[in-house]
């Protein structure tokens, strides 16, 4: 007989993302349907094909940090750094109500797609210019995928399992899923999960630009993401950090904290197919969305809202769309579906963990947020779109995808408070 | 280079590099036991003051850099060399 799974709580959530600094202003925007897409500034090269990204700007609190440490941190350290202390404050997991809790058995899991890009890309140039006696000590360090989790578990002395997931898109899903697994199995009390990217360099731009993912419409950037329309032609590499609070059950109980959601369940599965393109006919995509659901004990028809991957590629969009169809068949009519992509841009490794922060908001605030610019819908498909208006439905169970170059795919399920 | 105009170069740099305060740039301040910096503090200093003086110190005479004061000397003597 199986035995029944500890069950697993989001207590606490944090983000800074190019709609806010905060997950409050963040869900704000996007319910009112705004959009964190614009025209990069002058210091970008004037010679790149594409000029639009999702950029977080406004004031960052990466917390109490010496001069000398902060010209140490990777800008993706610092906003993994802003986003924690959120996400911690939020679940008041360090504070009075959390005294007695054993940071031993606190964990960190901050994935990241790319990692510390900007500080790489600074050094090199100093290499290349004046020779490697000007390339910084603290290169290495600050250029480190793991560094955000390493730093973060530093500031707050959490001092149990140190992870990050690189798993390039899907990054920040498998922080998440990995770590469900690390409390089912009672190795941790409590888990501080998410991702964080800050890949807008010249360098990045140009790389995904000459692959053809980005969208060109330079000169309408908050019209440039539309996941699932018709007139779609790339995603907007965007940035930011998202991390949530998960916690066992029994624990958050213990100390009186608040619970937002239930993470229900994890699948995560692997194309073994191409590097780059989905790949519709591995199943990919369909065996996560599977996985997570078994992962749940629900079936298909228990889902009420689907946040998807669809970054606003042709290929991406169209695969997602086919493999939800392949998963929930008939209920495929009453499952409402999403990206906020067309509102924050991709964020990569990071993209995940605000998705299954957004995931959690609409489950404890009954709407759910809308896909912008889906004028047209693609009518090679059939989804029920919640287009460009956020819809007011009480979602009991939510599942979010998360796809990534090298063929991973990663899925969670979260449930309402009550669920 | 007159001594002053040097001296405030060097305050700067060290006010930038190891975030402290232009009070604590005495000369007989030392880097180590005084200002706080750690063995990589004092690679990025000398780094920064190879920049600004668009000079190279070898490995070998860092160890003259022990205090501010021995650091401006050094400075000087590299400078009107």
């Amino acid at each position: 007989m199986a035995s029944v799974p500890r069950e697993i709580v989001v207590t606490g959530l944090g983000c800074v993302s190019p709609l806010g600094t905060s997950a409050a202003a963040t869900w704000s925007a996007i319910v009112a349907g705004q959009c964190g897409i614009t025209r990069l500034p002058d210091e970008y090269d004037a010679r790149l094909a594409v000029r639009i990204a999702g950029q977080v700007t406004g004031e960052l609190d990466p917390g109490p940090l010496e001069h000398k440490e902060l010209r140490r941190m990777d800008r993706g350290i610092l906003l993994a750094l802003a986003a924690a202390r959120e996400a911690l404050a939020d679940a008041q997991l360090l504070g009075a109500i959390g005294s007695a809790v054993d940071r031993d058995r606190i964990g960190v899991a901050i994935g990241t797609g790319i990692g510390g890009i900007h500080t790489l890309v600074q050094n090199d140039r100093a290499y290349v210019e004046h020779g490697p006696r000007r390339v910084s000590p603290f290169f290495i360090p600050m250029t480190l995928a793991n560094m955000p989790a390493g730093v973060v578990a530093i500031q707050h002395g959490l001092r149990g399992p140190n992870l990050c997931h690189v798993t390039a898109c899907a990054s920040g899903a498998h922080a998440i899923g990995e770590s469900l697994r690390l409390l089912r199995s009672g190795e941790a009390d409590a888990m501080l999960v998410g991702g964080t990217e800050a890949a807008i360099v010249d360098l990045v731009i140009a790389g995904f630009s000459n692959m053809q993912a980005l969208s060109r419409r330079n000169d309408e950037p908050a019209r440039a993401s539309r996941p699932f329309d018709a007139d779609r032609d790339g995603f907007v590499l965007g940035e930011g950090a998202a991390l949530l609070v998960l916690e066992r059950a029994d624990h958050a109980r213990a100390r009186g904290a608040r619970v937002r959601a239930k993470l229900l369940g994890y699948g995560a599965s692997s194309d073994a197919a191409e590097m780059v393109a989905p790949d519709p006919a591995s199943g990919g995509a369909r065996r996560c969305m599977q996985a997570a659901l078994a992962s749940a004990g629900l079936a298909p028809s228990d889902v009420d809202y689907v946040n998807a991957h669809a970054t606003s590629t042709p290929a991406g969009d169209l695969a997602e769309a086919q493999a939800i169809r392949e998963v929930f068949g008939a209920h495929t009519d009453r499952l409402a579906v999403s990206s906020t992509k067309g509102a924050t841009g991709h964020l990569l490794g990071a993209a995940g963990a605000l998705e299954a922060l957004l995931s959690v908001r609409a489950l404890e605030t009954g709407m759910l947020p809308p896909t912008l610019n889906l004028d047209r819908p693609d009518p090679s498909f059939t989804l029920d779109h919640v287009a460009n208006k956020a819809r007011s439905t009480r979602a009991r169970v939510v599942l979010s995808n998360s796809f990534g170059f090298g063929g991973v795919n990663a899925a969670l399920v979260f449930g309402s408070a009550d669920s | 280079m007159a001594d002053a105009a040097l001296a405030k170069r060097v305050e700067a740099i060290i006010v930038e590099q190891l975030g402290v305060t232009p009070e604590e740039v005495v000369p007989e301040a030392s880097f180590i036991d005084d200002l706080g910096a750690d063995s990589l503090d004092i690679v990025e200093l000398v780094m920064a003051m190879e920049e600004e003086f668009d000079i190279e110190i070898p490995d070998e005479h860092a160890d003259r850099l022990q205090t501010i004061g021995s650091a401006v000397e050094y400075l000087k003597e590299r400078l009107e060399a």
